[in-house]
């Protein structure tokens, strides 16, 4: 029993260790090689349109669902469908349009990320990288953690606009809300660092995911199994980490008065 | 010159290279014969940094390369050096000459205007003209291994690396694979290292063959030496291959 608590700890901390390796790796080749600008823009191009569709659907639904369920209750509860757009508002901006946007771009373009770097790894092109004396780190693993911090906070302000949106349609034409006071709602209530609480948090989230995707792709193992157990991994690490950083983040933002 | 002195590697519990000792002189074609699982492919990547050995001595044109050394010393090392892999590795998400040319940035001081030219004529030399533009996905077996040899030519190196270059290979196409590593090596006076199970392929390019079994070489000299050695593990594989060659 003890024996395998042991190995299991042994494992993790493994994990632990690789993980910080290659983000320091990572680190350490933003100064010692040149940027891989082209990579950067395609990675960030492919990140972000790969993810635009599927995020938007996700925030124009969380929206619409928002105003249905607030407006029914507040309707239930004072016979009107009162501050529907700042439940919305208030909702998307600072949590669920930033955490939600997060864990789609995490299965939809994580995903991606380390099936075709785990690809790579199980095929020896990243050896071939070293032989042709580029540095995986410098190639591989900048211009991701590059293109998911531009990517995804461009995504998640997106997400933002498309979820209010949304909630607008439901609230306008199933609680026959004025446009006006669903937006009064909205801006007489919402401060710009309601927004940057979300925002901010989106920054945390890109790291998250970059780090997750690209540590699960380098170290994949084992052929086209391999490959298809660390996307998995990658997806449900992220998706959970995500979760339970959001609480932490959050919270400091809050004590540093970013609420 | 590649001098190599009482080379170990493990993966624990199994001692994959058990002391190995060779001398690799400058230009020759030199290669690594013996069954899977034998530390042939792991003593390649020891020689070009991809492993590290646990003991023992590398020394290339006289310097020691096994030790500890940082990128900087590696990315040296790797100038000289042309590494073919087994499956090519070629880059999926890259064309046939953005491949062949990728090498080029770090490994040498060319112009990057000039890479597709380069490109161009290193893909001349191993009968691919005209195919620039083509996709990896759209390549034949023969073909990626010549596109991977291709580019580990581009940067000029002064050793060539083979890992199993006629494996998965029809016989005609493995034969072209061994005239061409036979001319660059001719051609560009390169030191050619080549693990490999294909027997034909050795006897005919090597000027020395050396035979690993369980970690050791129990068997090294020119291919004649080879054919004829009383070592009964070396008859055995040499007859089997020979037979196989010959169903097929």
């Amino acid at each position: 029993m003890i024996a395998v608590i042991g190995e299991k700890l042994l494992a993790l901390a493994k994990k632990l260790g690789q993980t910080y390796y290659m983000t320091a790796s990572a680190l350490a080749w933003i100064f010692l090689a040149p940027l891989e600008k082209k990579e950067i823009v395609k990675q960030t191009v492919r990140i972000g349109v790969q993810s635009l569709s599927v995020t938007s659907l996700t925030s124009l639904f969380t929206g619409m669902v928002l105003a249905l369920q607030s407006g029914y209750t507040s309707k239930s509860l004072f016979n009107e469908p009162l501050y529907v757009g700042s439940v919305v508002g208030f909702s998307l901006v600072k949590e669920l349009g930033p955490v939600l946007t997060a864990i789609v771009v995490a299965g939809r373009a994580g995903a991606a990320v380390t099936a075709e770097i785990g690809t790579m790894r199980v095929t020896e092109q990243i050896d071939a990288l070293y032989t042709l004396g580029t540095n995986p780190s410098s190639y591989l693993v900048i211009p991701r953690y590059f293109a998911f911090m531009i990517a995804l906070p461009v995504l998640t302000v997106f997400s933002d606009f498309i979820g209010i949106l949304g909630g607008f349609m439901v609230s306008s034409v199933k609680l026959s809300v004025a446009s006006s006071v669903y937006f009064d709602d909205i801006f007489n209530y919402m401060e710009v660092k309601n927004f940057m609480h979300g925002f901010i948090k989106s920054f945390f989230f890109a790291f998250i995911i970059a780090t997750v995707s690209c540590y699960k792709g380098l170290y994949a193992q084992g052929g086209a199994q391999g490959v298809g157990k660390a996307t998995t991994e990658s997806v449900v690490s992220s998706m959970v980490l995500i979760l339970a950083i959001d609480y932490f983040v959050s919270a400091l933002l809050v004590a540093v008065g970013i609420s | 010159m590649i001098d190599i002195r009482d080379l170990v590697k493990n993966y624990p519990p199994k001692k994959v290279l058990d002391g190995i000792s060779l001398t690799i002189e400058t230009g020759e074609i030199f290669s690594i014969m013996g069954p899977s699982g034998t530390g042939k492919s792991t003593f390649l990547k020891c020689l070009i940094g991809l492993n590290r050995p646990d003991s023992g001595e590398i020394f290339l044109d006289g310097r020691n390369i096994a030790g500890n050394l940082s990128e900087k010393e590696l990315q040296e090392i790797r100038k000289k050096m042309g590494y073919l892999f087994q499956e090519g590795a070629l880059f999926d998400s890259l064309c046939v000459w953005e491949n062949v040319a990728f090498g080029l940035k770090y490994l040498t001081g060319i112009a990057p205007e000039k890479y597709f030219d380069v490109a161009c004529e290193k893909l001349k030399m191993v009968g691919l003209e005209k195919s620039e533009y083509l996709k990896i996905s759209e390549l034949s077996g023969g073909m990626k291994k010549r596109v991977a040899l291709a580019r580990a030519i581009a940067p000029g190196p002064s050793y060539l690396l083979y890992d199993e270059p006629t494996t998965g290979l029809d016989p005609i196409t493995g034969e072209m694979v061994a005239k061409l590593i036979k001319e660059m090596s001719e051609k560009l006076k390169v030191t050619s290292v080549i693990v490999t199970h294909d027997v034909k392929l050795a006897m005919e390019i090597s000027d020395k063959i050396a035979f690993f079994q369980g970690g050791k070489i129990i068997e090294i000299g020119s291919p004649q030496k080879i054919k004829n050695s009383a070592n009964t593990v070396v008859r055995e594989f040499l007859e089997n291959c020979s037979c196989q060659a010959g169903d097929s």
